[in-house]
């Protein structure tokens, strides 16, 4: 063995060795094959059962993104807690730091991780595609952007969950700080909520706080419209969430 | 230039002022014991010098590289081990050390994680869990992930606490071996531990230096090593 450094940047080396041991750190326990398990039945049972996906008789998936923002709400906090509670329950987060790494890159590592991960759940969901393609006519165009939607939400979801994740180290509380800062961006623009706000701001403060909630901004993509508004807001809320708990770590 | 520098080191926590005024230059080639009762210092210290934690004033440097201004570069030089050795649990030791090697760019990632579970004894457990090892074992994960680069500078916080008189002199072995070619730091309370593995001696107290001489300086002080540490301590 020598001393001398190697050659290659550091800085790339980094970061794909953070986000691939991220990735396979998900596949570690059985949790992620529970996760995945869990997403598939919902969303699959949520889209026939409760929004009468076949009993519609149209062939589209309309009915099936409907309750993605609910089970991003719910999961992406489920798959975002480890990501920093973990390190600091473990004290493995002070290794971390002073490792030739810098808390952007080993964020960025993390988030995209686990946000590939929620991707694998998504695409294990394609079946409910592939059977709408088989029992009727389908807009592939318009299944594909629910889709791209859909993954754009998680994204959402799971920039609220990192940062509820780098403020403890106890994965259970990460999981419902998470949960319940998603759950409010569920909310706004459900009716009973905006009835609630109406009374108290007026119907036109009412209309641009629902802009701000995630199903407004699915709803496009569901229609088969790759909007760039809705993309910006889920994008920003996700590299929001990335930026502050990178930001929290770093002055942790 | 000295391998390790901290300039005028101070670090408080609140109202407790943890670290203060702490200077001192280690070469290639010492083993500097860093001795010092609980809450004294020392862990603080190495934080800071490891970049872990920020100072409040003054500076330090790892291979002539100040921590605070270009910190990934002088992370590429060092090694730690932070106090209890924390590793990933679910990780085997191998997949750890991968990981360590993988992120630190090294070229030739397999070779060294494999030299490294050589060097440390680690063979035999290498495809374990962290998690189920034994508290020997877990320490000298810990000492692997440090060295599987071959820094210049090593900063160990008590590497061989909790082990026993075997493991403790393997781990002084290792040590020993590779101590000419490197700056070491290492912590610790056993007293014993400075005439095994030291050339050199920081006793630090209520985060002050209060004694900086060499080995054979600091033993002459007297037979009774725990009557001079109390000495400095008290």
């Amino acid at each position: 063995m020598n001393a001398a450094p190697s050659a290659r940047p550091p800085v790339a080396a980094a970061f794909r060795a953070v986000l691939r041991r991220e990735f396979a750190g998900f596949f570690r326990t059985p949790l992620a094959y529970v996760f995945l398990a869990v997403f598939n039945a919902f969303a699959v049972s949520l889209a026939f059962f409760v929004g009468g996906l076949y009993e519609s008789g149209v062939a589209s998936l309309d009915r099936f993104f409907l309750y993605h923002p609910w089970l991003w709400a719910f999961l992406a906090p489920a798959a975002g807690a480890r990501l920093w509670a973990e390190e600091r329950r473990q004290g493995t987060l002070e290794l971390l730091l002073t490792w030739p790494v810098t808390v952007w890159q080993a964020a960025l590592g993390k988030f995209l991780a686990a946000w590939l991960f929620l991707a694998c759940a998504l695409v294990i969901t394609l079946p409910v595609a592939f059977t709408v393609g088989w029992l009727g006519d389908p807009d592939a165009g318009v299944i594909a952007a629910g889709y791209v939607g859909s993954l754009l939400c998680a994204g959402a979801c799971l920039g609220v969950a990192a940062v509820a994740s780098a403020l403890t180290r106890s994965q259970v509380i990460a999981f419902v700080t998470g949960f319940l800062g998603c759950f409010i961006l569920v909310l706004v623009g459900y009716g009973v909520f905006d009835e609630l706000l109406s009374g108290a701001l007026g119907s036109a403060a009412v209309d641009e706080v629902r802009r701000l909630g995630l199903w407004r901004n699915l709803e496009p993509f569901t229609l088969g419209l790759l909007d760039a508004r809705p993309a910006a807001y889920f994008l920003s809320v996700a590299f929001a969430g990335l930026g502050l708990s990178a930001i929290v770590i770093e002055r942790r | 230039m000295a391998l390790i520098e901290a300039k005028n080191l101070r670090k408080a926590y609140g109202e407790l002022l943890a670290v203060r005024d702490v200077s001192f230059a280690v070469d290639r080639g010492e083993v500097v014991g860093f001795l010092g009762p609980n809450g004294a210092g020392k862990s603080t210290t190495m934080k800071l010098l490891t970049g872990h934690l920020r100072a409040d004033a003054g500076s330090a440097s790892v291979a002539g590289l100040d921590v605070a201004d270009d910190p990934v570069e002088a992370k590429r030089r060092l090694g730690y081990s932070p106090e209890g050795a924390p590793a990933y649990g679910e990780m085997t030791v191998r997949e750890f050390l991968r990981f360590a090697a993988d992120l630190r760019g090294l070229d030739d990632a397999a070779e060294r994680v494999r030299a490294t579970l050589d060097l440390c004894r680690l063979g035999e457990v290498a495809g374990q869990d962290v998690d189920t090892l034994s508290k020997g074992y877990r320490m000298r994960v810990g000492f692997a992930q440090a060295v599987i680069h071959d820094p210049e500078t090593l900063i160990l916080d008590e590497p061989t606490d909790g082990l026993d008189p075997n493991q403790k002199h393997e781990v002084r072995r290792i040590l020993k071996d590779m101590a000419a070619r490197k700056a070491v730091i290492v912590s610790t309370h056993i007293l014993e531990e400075v005439g095994e593995l030291c050339t050199r001696v920081i006793v630090i107290a209520r985060g002050e230096i209060r004694c900086d001489e060499s080995r054979e300086k600091f033993l002459a002080r007297g037979a009774d090593l725990n009557a001079v540490f109390r000495q400095f301590t008290a």
